[in-house]
């Protein structure tokens, strides 16, 4: 968690040129990130998943990325030749997306697909890309690799899709890892299973990883620090520890939103969201 | 036998066999009843014909105990229900009546010809496939572009052109006026009768027998109606290729086929098209079937002997049994093309296996 | 109020599009307004308009746009295959001195009129049979749907050949066969519209109100199902008007002397190689005419079905 940064981020934004005019989903979005685990919270429409994808330059096309720094372990990503930002797509930077039911490719095993993501970044033959799926497949903590191996996505449960997800996207070793709402699509009884598997992983990788959710509680408890984001900016960033000390009025509605159980909050308390603070 | 191991293989497998077992029981009945409409409908095509079958046999001189015998012999004498029965069971074993124009068996005149059709169609959509496929994706992919506004031209041409003058202007054109290519009929005469049929498709005899002379000519007959059929069917498998690939690409696996760093290429025709083949084997099955129809016309124009210019010919002779047994013989192969294209549908989507 | 703003146009535009219709009348003029306004900023979908009112036009003046007589020709010996623009005759002559101008406006109105009459039979035929299947379900559903598919499953034109052999060749016979074989997809349409419909609650009130289903059917459920069967319909026209041109080229539709654009072509087909011009014209007319029938059909699937619109 020292030494030179794995990505800096200053000043980003992102655009939609849109018919109906110019929709701004980031608003000048700056930080670093080293071998950590940096949470990024907002409520939808916050333009948190926006930021994830336009790091990795999958930003849907009438959408326009601009920032002053977007360094990504010494390669500007903004400079970079589409080749330099594939090879770093995949093989150093990945990410874990939502729903599992849609992020696998329904016409493909689970294995050809991980063998594929292998095989697209390592000169590897067939049957190497094969032991290094079983591995990972076993990594994520798959009772029978073997057979989950040649099965479709559609024929294993949603926690098991993600964790083939999961094996998917280490499988290549990378150093960034972007987790966009990974467990929200998933039965609360497996997500803490999968949180698990991830944070497992991702710790005795050493490596550095974004995690992206609208649940701050998930996050505080998951993460080192915290970026709380409204409407396209970051309006307040904390280590996760201090968020009882959270200031700024959004992340203290947010934390009030959580019923407790120690007391009966009557009436519940309602999200204030002040234009100014997007200003 | 079989049933009894998927017990033993678990309950899962057993469900799947039953599920499996059901869905062929109830597509059996479909095809059944289906076919069963069919006959009933050119049945009753046949019993409203003004043209008096009998009189079509002992012309309209014969004694009127001479009719009377031709009519029982056609089992024209028998209550209507037992005469659809009859004609079921005839037509299920391939007798469809002797054609009154050739004086054959329908059914021996329909085996001749139907093979022309076959090929022509066959080539037709292989041009069809072969270009509509390539173009739908490039247009999907780049949206909008000069590619996408050609591919919604030539759809849109392709659903209001008459292809009967299409074909006509095709030989103006690019027989008589450019002379790329030959002009109607399957071949040049002096090639007639240097190739045995076996398939009855001449491309293909041609090769088996090394015959190239006669493959070059053949091959120069039917580009121009093959080309002409081929096109309609590319207008339709492009605008729904383009279709099916729009809405797979902005499904979410395509990103995380991106995130894995793939080459583009490979996402689009590896990915994304493979899952919108799914759909597009029963849009090729459906051109295909539409293209037999096309036949009818496409091979009045070029002279092709086929199973469509005899239908014409038996109409404008008032040939009925030719006739019906032409248009049973075509809906039959519609029938079986949705068949076989639910099957391969179900080949390639694990989903529905 | 309405009265006084009705005489000027921006006062009509704004009672149109008043959020607070004072009648129903006004309310379903505002509607039609604003699916108007959404149709007119397709140019594609007014140019098949366009051609389409074009169309009616010629079909309606008809005897004042020709030229020369349609049936009857000049002098055979010395006017038959005239090249086009010659001697007042702008698209030529064909083999019998006709002049082919004046034959193309007098076969707009036999087109018109296959369209028009296929549409006015196949229409009621598809909603009633669709309709009926969707309401009662169970096994009126089935049997009706089974007979859709058997429809369903010969191709068109074989069909509708099929059906014209045995009642004769001629205009009249060819109508009948297409309108057979056009039913089957608005019987599918008009199912599929009132499966949804069947089961929401003022159809339920109606039924408690003691409507026949018959009441409910006609009353409540075809209105609905209309727009979608419309659409479906003006997307058809171009497959009748080429079926129709296909039975008239094989000599199984209109009968010579008329000048049905099919048929011409069937005529000019003989003479293709050296007189390109008799089969080259009314082919062009029948690919403006259903190009005009197909955008127009698209435009207004994209105002009145946008969930079909793609």
């Amino acid at each position: 968690m020292t030494g030179k940064p794995l990505l800096e981020v200053e000043n980003l934004k992102v655009r939609f040129h849109l018919r109906t005019g110019t929709v701004e989903a980031v608003r000048g979005l700056s930080f670093t990130l080293g071998r950590e685990r940096l949470g990024i919270v907002g409520e939808s429409g916050s333009g948190k998943s926006q930021t994830g994808r336009a790091i990795l330059g999958l930003t849907p096309p009438p959408g326009e990325v601009r920032a002053d720094r977007l360094v990504f372990d010494g390669t500007d990503l903004l400079t970079a030749p589409r080749r330099t930002l594939r090879a770093l797509r995949g093989g150093r930077m990945t990410m874990v997306m939502q729903d599992p039911k849609f992020s696998l490719n329904p016409v493909m095993t689970i294995g050809e697909q991980i063998v594929e993501a292998y095989r697209a970044h390592r000169k590897a033959g067939r049957a190497e890309a094969r032991d290094k799926a079983f591995a990972m497949l076993e990594a994520v903590k798959m009772r029978n690799p073997a057979r989950v191996f040649s099965l479709y996505p559609h024929e294993v449960s949603g926690g098991m899709g993600q964790r083939a997800m999961i094996a998917m996207m280490l499988v290549t070793d990378p150093d960034l890892l972007i987790a966009d709402e990974p467990t929200s699509a998933l039965d609360v009884t497996v997500q803490m299973e999968v949180l698990r598997i991830l944070d497992e992983l991702v710790g005795a990788r050493g490596m550095g990883l974004i995690f992206i959710s609208h649940d701050l509680k998930l996050v505080s408890s998951f993460c080192d620090r915290v970026l709380v984001m409204y409407a396209g900016r970051v309006v307040e960033e904390m280590s996760a520890g201090a968020l009882a000390r959270a200031r700024h009025p959004y992340t203290q509605g947010l934390m009030r939103c959580l019923p407790t159980l120690a007391a009966d909050v009557r009436p519940l308390p309602t999200l204030l969201r002040d234009p100014t603070w997007a200003g | 036998m079989a049933t009894s191991q998927a017990v033993q293989g678990g309950d899962g497998r057993f469900d799947a066999l039953l599920r499996l077992a059901r869905a062929a029981g109830r597509f059996v009945a479909m095809v059944t009843v289906t076919l069963a409409g069919l006959l009933a409908v050119t049945f009753l095509i046949g019993r409203v014909v003004p043209i008096d079958p009998v009189l079509a046999v002992v012309g309209d001189r014969a004694p009127p105990h001479v009719y009377e015998r031709v009519r029982q012999e056609l089992g024209l004498d028998l209550p209507f229900l037992q005469q659809f029965l009859i004609y079921c069971r005839k037509a299920l074993s391939g007798d469809f009546g002797t054609s009154v124009l050739t004086t054959n068996p329908v059914m021996t005149d329909i085996a001749r010809v139907f093979p022309a059709t076959v090929e022509l169609s066959t080539v037709g959509v292989l041009i069809g496939i072969l270009t509509g496929i390539p173009l739908g994706v490039l247009a999907a992919v780049k949206r909008g572009s000069v590619v996408d506004q050609f591919v919604r031209v030539l759809g849109l041409v392709g659903y209001s052109v008459p292809i009967f003058w299409l074909g006509l202007m095709g030989l103006l054109l690019f027989y008589a006026r450019l002379d790329l290519v030959s002009g109607p009929g399957r071949l040049d005469i002096t090639y007639d009768y240097l190739v045995t049929p076996v398939t009855g498709m001449i491309l293909v005899d041609s090769i088996m027998q090394g015959q190239w002379e006669v493959f070059r000519n053949a091959f120069s007959h039917i580009i121009l109606p093959a080309a002409m059929l081929g096109y309609f069917s590319l207008a339709y498998i492009s605008r729904m290729t383009r279709s099916f690939m729009l809405s797979e690409l902005a499904q979410e696996y395509v990103t995380t086929a991106r995130v894995k760093g793939l080459s583009e290429a490979r996402i689009i025709w590896r990915h994304a098209l493979r899952n919108a083949a799914v759909p597009l084997v029963t849009v090729v099955a459906l051109s295909y079937a539409h293209l037999l129809e096309g036949s009818v016309l496409t091979e009045t124009v070029f002279a092709w002997p086929g199973l469509g210019q005899y239908i014409t010919h038996s109409l404008q002779n008032a040939d009925m049994n030719a006739v019906l047994g032409g248009t049973l013989i075509i809906g039959t192969v519609f029938v079986f093309l949705n068949l076989f294209s639910d099957l391969i549908y179900r080949l390639l989507d694990p989903r529905t296996r | 109020m309405a009265e006084t703003s009705l005489s000027n146009p921006a006062g009509l535009r704004a009672w149109l599009l008043s959020a607070e219709p004072g009648s129903r009348l006004q309310a379903r003029l505002g509607r039609a307004y604003l699916g108007w306004r959404a149709f007119a900023r397709n140019p594609l979908a007014m140019l098949g308009l366009a051609v389409v009112l074009l169309l009616v036009l010629v079909a309606l003046l008809a005897p004042l746009l020709e030229t020369h007589p349609p049936l009857s020709g000049g002098d055979l010996r010395t006017e038959r295959l005239l090249p086009p623009s010659t001697a007042g005759h702008w698209l030529g002559t064909d083999d019998q001195a006709r002049d082919i101008f004046s034959r193309i406006v007098a076969g707009a109105r036999i087109t018109l009129g296959v369209v028009l009459l296929v549409s006015i039979i196949a229409m009621p035929v598809g909603l009633l049979v669709g309709t009926v299947a969707g309401y009662f379900g169970g096994l009126v559903d089935t049997a009706l749907m089974r007979l859709t598919d058997i429809f369903l499953a010969f191709p068109r034109l074989v069909l509708a050949l099929a059906f014209v052999a045995a009642l004769g060749p001629g205009i009249e016979n060819a109508v009948i066969a297409i309108a057979i074989t056009a039913w089957p997809p608005y019987a599918r349409i008009a199912r599929a519209e009132t499966l949804t419909i069947r089961n929401s609650d003022f159809i339920a009130a109606v039924r408690l109100q003691g409507a026949s289903p018959m009441r409910i059917i006609a009353n409540h459920i075809v209105p609905l199902c209309m727009s979608s069967v419309i659409v479906r319909v003006t997307l058809d026209m171009a497959g009748i008007i080429l079926t129709a041109a296909g039975l008239g080229f094989l000599g199984l539709g209109a009968q010579p002397p008329l000048p049905e654009w099919g048929a011409m072509i069937a005529t000019g087909r003989h003479y293709v190689i050296d007189q390109w011009w008799v089969a080259a014209f009314p082919g062009l007319a029948i690919f403006v005419v259903s190009l005009g029938f197909n955008l127009l059909g698209d435009g207004l699937r994209d105002v009145l079905d946008p969930k079909a619109a793609k």
